[in-house]
Parts: C-alpha cells; structure tokens; sequence
C-alpha cells in the first residue's frame, strides 16, 4: 500500500515538475537586462563626464558595481533613480565629475567659424551640420549640451547658451506665482 | 443604459437629460455684463498679434517690419495640417516682429507681430463663398482653415481638422453653454447674433452631415435659447436644448455625457461616441469667413469685476492689449489692493503678468475683482481628508490622492490615478474648506510630467543617434578596410597574372633595387666603418706596444744571457789574471830569495805543482769554470723567463 502511495506521488512530482519545466522555456518572460534599464534612465547626453566614452560604458560600470554618482546632466533626479533601481542608498553628485547645471545647448557663432569641421567629429549625436570650408550650425532639437564640440573648436566660436523656457516648457512655480492665481475660490 | 441614436432622440424629446458626476453651483455673476449690447471699441494705438493662438503649430511669418498690411491681410502661412494662420486685425504698419509677453499663466515671452494701425481701418479684398454648397467640401474646409478659425470656446483647437472627421458623426453639437461665473460674451452673442450662429451651423452641417444638431444651452439664459430656438425653427434636426445650469457642464466630456449619456473614452475623442462639438463663437467666425470672406480678426471679451466702472462685452481686435480695453470699460484701480487681472474666468483663468499682454483667439473674459470680491486665498491649511473634492469632481477622479502624490512629486502614482484626465475646472478647489489651490498642484503635475516625457523622447532620440553615429564609424572603417584589402589582392593577382618576361625584368629591378639599396646602406654605414678601423688600429697599436714590451723582456733575457757571457768573460779574465800572477810568480820564485821560497814553500810547491798538471788542468778548470758561467746564465734566463711570463 504504502509503495503505491510512494509510487503515485513520485509520478506526479515527475509529471508537475516536467510541466513546470517545459512552461519556465515556454513562456519565459524575457527581462529587460540591467545595463539596459540603467542606460535607459541616464540623460544620454553622451557627454562622457563620468569618465566613459558615453552613457552605456557608464551603464555598464554601474552595473559592475561602480557609484551611482557621476553623472552631473542627470543630476539629483537620475541619481535617485538609479538608487532605487540599484537597491543603494542615494549619494550626493560627486563634484569631482562637474555640477549639475541649467540645461545649455551649443550655440556657433556663424560669422566666425572657419569650417574645420572638428566639432562636427566631436559631436556624439550628429546635431552639427556642415562641410569642409563651409559654415557650420547646431541643430539645437538634436544637441544634448554635451559641450564635447566646444573644446575642438580652434577659433573658439562655440558658445554654450542655456534654454529659454518656452510657454509648453515652462512649470508652474507654486513659490511664485501670483496671490489669488487659479483657481479662485468664491465661497468657503 | 441605451445610448443608441434613437434612445437618446426620444430622451432629446423628453427633455430628460443625463448628468455628470459631481459639479458645483456657484454664483452666476453674469447679469453685471450681460445687458448691454456689445459694443466697439475705438482702435487701439499698437497690436501685439502671436503668431500662434492655438493648439498646435504656427505658420512662417510671411510679413516684414515696416511694411503696410490691410486688414484682413494673413501675416503667417503654413502648409502643415495643425497650423493655423494670423491675420491683420486692421491696416496699418509692422513696427517689429519680436516676441512679447504671451497670453499664459508664465507671461513667457513668444513670437508676436507688432502692429501700429493707421486708423483707416482699410480692409483687403474678401472672398467670400456664398454658394458654398455648390462647392466641393474641401474648398470650404481650405476656406475656414485659410480664415484662421480655431477653437473660440477655450482649447483653440483648429476647426479645419475637427470638420473632417474620419469617423460617422451622430450628433454636432453646438456648445453655448458658458459655465463659467462672470462670462457672458457667448451669451452676447447668442442673442444678438442668432441668425449668423444659425448660417455657421449649416456650413458645419454640410461639412459633417450628422444626423441630429444639438444646441446646447445652459438655463440660465432664457434669452439665447429664445433667440436661437427662433433662429432654428424652420429645420426639423436642428434642436435647442436647455440644459441644467451646473458647473462645468460647458466641458466637452461633461456636455456629451449630459446630452447622449455617452463618455468620451480617455485619450479619446468626442469622435469616438459619435459627436463632434463647436462653440458658437467658432460658429459665428465659421459663416464670417464663408459668407463675407472676413478672416477671424476679432472676437467678444466680456470686461468684468468689482473694478471696472461699466462692465459689458466688446468687440476686441485679437492683440489689444489687456488695458486698452480695461481703458475702455473704465478701470478703477483704487478698489483693487494690487493689481490683478485675471484673463478667463474665475474658475479656470489666469492672472495675467502685465497690462500689454494681448487678446488672443481663446480670450472670453477679463475679470478685474475688487478687493473683497473673491476671497483672498488664505494660507493653505491642512487636508482634514473630507472627501468633498471627490464628491464634486465631474471626472470621478480622487483629488485629495492626486493632492499627496502631485505635492510629493510621487508622479508615477498620480498618473496611476489617472492625473492626466483631470480637466482642470477648479470644482475641488472651489469647495476645499482648507483653502488647498488644488488644480494648482494638478497643474505643476502634469507640466513636470510632460517636461520628464519630453526629456526622455529627447535622450531616447539621442540615444538613437548616437547609436547610429557609431555603427556608421565602424561601417566606413570596415569599408575602408576593405578596400585596402581588395586593393591589395588586386596589385597581388596583377603581378601573378603578369608574364615571366616582364617578372625578370621585375626581378632584376629588384635586384637592382636591393644593390642601390645595400651600396647606400654601406655609404651611409662608413662613419661607422672608420670608427671600427679606428678601433682595429688601436687594438694594432696596443698589440705593438705588447709586442714591443714583449721585445723588450727578451732583450733583458738577452742582456742576463750578456751577463751571464760578462761573467764568464770576468771569470775568463781573472782565470787569466791568475796564469798570469802565477806566471809573475813562477818567474818571481825563479828569482826569488830563500825565505820568500821557504815561506811559500807549500804553497810554492802547491803553485809549483799548478803549472806541473798545467795545460790538461787548466783547460779542465776553464771547461768547469764555462760550464757554471752557462748553468748561471741559463738559471738567470730562466728566472727572468719566469718573471717575464
């Protein structure tokens, strides 16, 4: 009696544990790796601040156990990001890879570039247009304000100038807006 | 619930309408405007018109400073679908094509012509399409997007896109319901220009062909729901509806609901229930521009408020400044603590941030309150979680959650409560018993959110670029390397290919190649030729100089060897010298005397005896006497070879 038991429930351990082995394949969920999900919070300004050549190389050492520190575009928000993704504890920017700063675009001052088309080599995102003794101009939607472009320069026409808020970039500053701003209460 | 056509028809004849959820009832506020007819003001001395005034995209500026414009006359032209053109409110000279505070909660400055009117009021030629059932749909639709229409009621949406729907159309509703306390403009409007409302109807019905027109307007207005219930008399689907006066019924989501008991879906659109809504401004400026040709240029502002001397309704050319028409309708200043006017309504406007910003397309109202007209905000308390907010919300939304997480800046989960189908009506706030400016929050929300998407579509595309930066790098370096690859099998397969001929003669070129080569190797090697024969000959000299010491040691030998001879020549001599003393003494002894004979009687005898064995003896010693000269020598040569060696 007590061998037909044994017998039973082995054949039904073997039997849910091939079904469970087969679905793990089957219907294997693919995730997304981590080096990707990390990448995929960084700024992407590629700007290599942090001491690699872009955000993936960056990626990938966070996700070989390097700080979460390093990266003065994403600033304060990226790091809390990746605290959380990474399950450490939130560290202040390490000021030794630069501080975080308003948002800036290159800006070449046409009248002056000569057309060497060094900062068109140097840009990380292809947001310099140009040729070879011809004037060269920043596409500012393309550029990341990685402020690569600006060291090659030889004339040193390349200006980093910070955005303006535009009417749909603009945010509501609670601190500052007007007494009795929107909306207005008629009764209490 | 039956939303079919035909049930919501019967409920139409009713009278019996749906509801929205929530809704609040605050006080109308708009007999203060709303008897006088609307008036026209005088031109003001300088427009400011934006080049965009609506949702979606403007157009290229197609106007340069200084030169005269007619009224009537575009300013922007573009041929992308979500643009909209701005027109020339009346002739006159652009001064200056900059920008200027925006008519925006943030003043931010954007893109406006400024216009200085002359005066004359001179107006371009119209076209007008009177005929415009004869014409093909798209002509008219070219016709109202060419006018600049767009939205009046408040979203300025651009009404070209919204007469051509994809999708089969039950009901075009005509939204003059004006919710809103203080505003009466549409009111105005609705009763004095009925008829004109009514003709732009018809071009909105010959473009969609809905099956049923509802006009919908709130109860409150007894006289424009007479006017145009006479205005749409004489066709059968055109109906007026009262509806109940709750706000915000005006709202585009409440207004369907209310009317056919369908929801507009999220991120959906009326089209999606089968409706598609104007207000009645829109279609006032609809039968402007196809009856007159008249492009949108002005529209009805309600100037309202404790602080204005005479509130009314106007006619304002679009880019008056603000004051210019608080000038008109008599500003008081001295009953305001501050200045503060607030463009829109009391529930869902703006303060403006500066007396020059312009009247746009959407500007329905200027409210100037008195002091103590609207509650001063007090200081924001607590939340005591009374849940009133969620009882008037007409989204069915939870504001007080929205409240933490937007004030926490918890945004995922603000948008798990779905913050983004918030419209911002102002009801929660309006009954807050803790004063919490609620839509505020909501609204910094949902900037900060579409400022994160914005950043993460910009890194995104970043991303792809530079992603496709470096394949296109490593593509032309492989190419390149490939070429040089292919180039050089090339020269390779040439050279096989080439006869024997032609290789000899490659050979003896080389040959000759490789000698030239090797002849100037060793020309350019010869310094350090002379250096090694420099060296040899050193190495010559220090072997001479060996040799020579060597030479030298000899010569000593030689010298012991002379010592040796000198020796054996000394002894020779003395051996000499003896024979000869002994000879001396052999001739002495012969004459000697006796004594001397006697005394060397023994040694006479012995001397005696030497000459005896004389010669034999003699020699014999000389022999010994050599033989030891010899072994000396050779024993000193051999010490000195020894000391040499």
């Amino acid at each position: 009696m007590l061998f037909y038991a044994l017998l039973s429930i082995g054949a039904l351990a073997l039997l849910f544990g091939a079904i469970l082995g087969y679905s793990a394949i089957r219907f294997r969920v693919e995730s997304d790796p981590l080096v990707e999900q990390i990448d995929s919070i960084l700024p992407q300004t590629q700007c290599g601040q942090c001491g690699y050549p872009g955000c993936k190389p960056y990626a990938e050492a966070i996700a070989n156990g390097d700080d979460i520190n390093k990266c003065p575009p994403g600033g304060e928000a990226t790091i809390k990001q990746l605290a959380e993704l990474m399950g450490v504890e939130p560290k202040p920017l390490d000021a030794a890879h630069g501080v975080e700063d308003v948002k800036k675009v290159a800006f070449i001052r046409e009248d002056e570039c000569i057309g060497c088309t060094k900062c068109i080599q140097a840009c990380p995102v292809d947001a310099i247009l140009g040729a070879a003794k011809q004037m060269h101009t920043v596409i500012v939607d393309e550029c990341t304000g990685c402020d690569l472009c600006v060291e090659p320069c030889p004339v040193d026409c390349i200006d980093m100038v910070p955005l303006e808020p535009t009417a749909q970039s603009w945010k509501w500053d609670l601190n500052n807006t007007p007494a009795g701003d929107i909306p207005i209460k008629m009764v209490s | 619930m039956n939303t079919l056509y035909e049930a919501v028809i019967e409920r139409l004849d009713q009278n019996n309408l749906w509801q929205f959820p929530g809704g609040v009832h605050p006080p109308g506020q708009k007999e203060r405007s709303n008897t006088q007819p609307i008036q026209r003001m005088s031109i003001p001395e300088v427009l400011y018109v934006p080049v965009k005034q609506h949702t979606g995209v403007e157009g290229d500026i197609i106007v340069t400073v200084g030169e005269s414009v007619l009224k009537g006359q575009p300013l922007t032209r573009s041929s992308l679908p979500f643009a909209v053109p701005v027109h020339a409110p009346t002739s006159g000279k652009i001064t200056e094509i900059t920008p200027q505070p925006s008519a925006h909660p943030s003043g931010v400055p954007e893109m406006a012509i400024t216009l200085v009117p002359d005066g004359n009021d001179t107006c371009a030629m119209l076209k007008p399409l009177s005929q415009y059932q004869q014409l093909p749909k798209s002509t008219v639709i070219e016709a109202i997007c060419d006018a600049g229409i767009s939205g009046l009621g408040g979203a300025g949406f651009p009404t070209h896109i919204k007469v051509s729907p994809t999708k089969p159309i039950d009901f075009l509703i005509i939204n003059g319901i004006e919710c809103e306390p203080y505003i009466s403009s549409d009111d105005r409007l609705m009763r004095e220009h009925a008829w004109q409302i009514r003709q732009g109807i018809d071009v909105l019905n010959y473009l969609i062909e809905p099956k049923c027109i509802i006009v919908a307007v709130e109860d409150n207005k007894p006289q424009a729901i007479e006017a145009l219930t006479i205005a749409c008399q004489d066709s059968e689907h055109y109906r007026v509806v009262s509806v109940p006066t709750v706000y915000p019924a005006g709202g585009e989501k409440q207004l369907v609901q209310v009317l056919t008991g369908r929801e507009i879906p999220r991120k959906g659109l009326p089209a999606d229930v089968g409706c598609v809504m104007f207000n009645v401004g829109t279609c006032y400026a609809i039968a402007d521009a196809i009856f007159s040709g008249k492009p949108l240029t002005e529209r009805v502002v309600t100037i309202t408020g404790s602080a204005i001397e005479e509130p009314q309704n106007v006619w304002a050319m679009l880019g008056t400044p603000v004051l210019h028409l608080l000038t008109h309708a008599g500003y008081l200043p001295h009953k305001q603590q501050e200045q503060h006017v607030i463009m829109g309504g009391p529930m869902m406007g703006f303060t403006v941030t500066r007396l020059t910003v312009p009247v746009v397309k959407i500007t329905n109202c200027l409210l100037v309150p008195a002091k103590n007209e609207l509650p001063a905000p007090e200081d924001e308390r607590a939340c005591i979680r009374c849940g009133f907010c969620a009882d008037v919300c007409p989204a069915t939304l939870l504001p007080q959650q929205l409240y933490w997480y937007s004030k926490s800046k918890e945004y995922d989960n603000a948008e798990e409560y779905n913050l983004f189908d918030c419209i911002e009506c102002g009801a929660c706030a309006y009954v807050c018993p803790s004063e919490i400016p609620l839509v505020h929050y909501y609204r910094k929300a949902k900037a900060d959110i579409r400022n994160l998407r914005d950043e993460k579509d910009k890194s995104d595309k970043a991303k792809a670029r530079f992603e496709a930066r470096k394949a296109r790098l490593l593509a032309e370096k492989e190419a390149r390397e490939e070429k040089h690859r292919l180039a050089a099998q090339a020269r390779k397969q040439a050279m096989e290919k080439s006869d024997s001929g032609a290789k000899d003669k490659i050979a003896a070129a080389l040959a000759r190649a490789k000698a030239k080569k090797s002849q100037s190797t060793e020309n350019s090697e010869s310094p350090q030729s002379t250096a090694q024969e420099k060296k040899a000959q050193v190495q010559a000299a220090v072997a001479r100089a060996k040799a020579k010491k060597a030479q030298t040691a000899q010569n000593e030998t030689t010298s012991a060897d002379k010592k040796a001879q000198v020796q054996a020549a000394v002894v020779r001599a003395k051996a000499k010298k003896a024979q000869t003393a002994q000879n001396e003494t052999t001739s002495a002894d012969k004459k000697p005397d006796a004594d001397t004979a006697s005394n060397n009687k023994t040694s006479g005898t012995q001397v005696q005896d030497q000459p005896e064995m004389s010669d034999a003896e003699r020699q014999k010693r000389e022999k010994i006497a050599q033989a030891i000269a010899r072994a000396k020598a050779r024993k000193l040569n051999q010490q000195n070879s020894s000391g040499d060696s």
